[in-house]
């Protein structure tokens, strides 16, 4: 599985500083689940912050702080097993804690022409859903007024752009007008997050225009 | 202890420093990932006071510049410290240098704290028993992060501030620039070389 399309600079540094919503975070770790190379990029801004935390200025710390936690850890074990999550569905571990299971633990909503959704938990300040569209059918046409990423899961879909398979990651900004529309073969899944309420023209998914021969 | 003649760089004053010996007073010069070792194989609390007296005021100093008063910060820094003994398991010094993952934990602590915000985590990646991590690539992870702050320090004030307000949480992930200036490839490149051989074994 080659991946085409990662993580911008801008994400992963905002995930490292740990400033994204909770909904893009969400994106972020379950494309580095699936992406070597943006697992290596974001190790990279990790040691970022480390290096911000060598360089810090002392701030003293209580008295007795020390003792504190020495008592703290008197009585606490340490961990000693690794317990590698790893999923064995579709779902990287990450989205797999947040459905509950993988696919068929999901609680589709239909939203007509075969498209599913179903809105995952997150906090407010971005949504995160994921969407089933059948093998051939667009999206709805809709702009953005803030930042859409869509990550795909299985199958593939196009857009006026490019083509985006599993563990491809499109990042949509109000400048982009897209329709996704799922390739021919198999349906897709995607996980999609955004952090401003989407503008549907038109609420109907629809069939693909033959202009994208798929 | 392997390779230790490969790597002249190590030699402080004539004297292999890698050894496992406490050293704590010589300030840069301080083993911090042998220090966390012994804290991990032999919950050594020698070594965690020394580690906790150079780390914990900088988490602290770190927490307060992310906005925490200082009540919070300093039962946040406790609470990073703690967790340091509570997961040594998980550190390996071939991936993380000690500050990069005090680091992890202190920001993981802020987004708790002060976002209250839940934050999915990659998943592991199961880097199979490695009881002797190969030194050369320890001591090139641990020296990533002092590399780094020196390039971080000789930054223009500005491209600097920039930086480090997007890692105090001052600025929104739009807000975030893309460019850092920071040689920050090699890094990815070692990480990148590990991945793929890690993969290849899994094979
Ligand atoms: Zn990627």
């Amino acid at each position: 599985m080659t991946i085409r399309h990662h993580l911008s600079d801008q994400l992963l540094i905002g995930y490292a500083a740990g400033q994204l919503p909770e909904a893009f975070s969400l994106v972020v770790a379950t494309h580095v689940s699936l992406c070597d190379e943006c697992r290596a990029r974001l190790a990279s801004y990790d040691t970022l912050g480390g290096a911000l935390i060598e360089d810090q200025g002392d701030v003293e710390m209580a008295e007795a702080a020390l003792e504190a936690v020495m008592a703290r850890i008197e009585g606490m074990p340490q961990a000693t097993q690794r317990a590698p999550m790893r999923a064995s569905g579709i779902f990287p571990a990450p989205l797999a804690d947040y459905v509950g299971g993988d696919l068929s633990a999901v609680k589709w909503r239909s939203i007509g022409m075969g498209v599913k959704q179903a809105i995952l938990p997150t906090g407010r300040d971005a949504s995160a859903r994921l969407l089933y569209i059948p093998a051939g059918v667009a999206v709805p046409d809709h702009g953005h007024r803030g930042m859409e990423l869509t990550l795909v899961l299985q199958g593939a879909f196009a857009d006026a752009n490019d083509r985006f398979d599993r563990g491809d990651l499109e990042i949509a900004d109000e400048n982009l007008e897209h329709t996704p529309v799922a390739m021919a073969g198999q349906d897709c899944i995607c996980l999609a997050a955004t952090d401003a309420p989407l503008r549907f023209r038109k609420f109907l998914p629809r069939l693909a225009q033959p202009l994208f021969r798929i | 202890m392997v390779g230790q003649a490969a790597e002249p760089q190590l030699r402080v004053a004539g004297k292999l420093r890698h050894d496992k010996g406490l050293r704590v007073s010589n300030g840069d010069e301080t083993d911090w990932a042998g220090l966390m070792i012994r804290v991990r194989d032999h919950q050594d609390r020698a070594a965690f006071a020394a580690l906790f007296r150079h780390f914990a005021p900088r988490v602290k100093g770190f927490l307060m510049k992310s906005g925490a008063g200082a009540t919070l910060a300093e039962e946040c820094a406790q609470d990073v410290m703690a967790t340091l003994w509570q997961k040594a398991h998980l550190f390996d010094p071939a991936r993380a240098s000690v500050a990069t993952w005090v680091f992890t934990i202190a920001r993981n602590r802020r987004i708790d704290a002060l976002r209250k915000a839940r934050r999915a985590e990659p998943e592991e990646l199961d880097w199979g028993p490695e009881p002797e991590p190969d030194q050369a690539e320890v001591m090139e992870t641990q020296q990533e992060t002092e590399r780094l702050g020196r390039a971080l320090a000789g930054l223009p004030e500005r491209q600097r501030s920039l930086i480090e307000r997007a890692f105090y949480g001052e600025l929104s992930h739009s807000e975030i620039a893309a460019e850092t200036g920071l040689p920050l490839g090699t890094i990815k490149s070692r990480i990148r070389l590990a991945l793929d051989k890690l993969r290849h074994e899994m094979m």
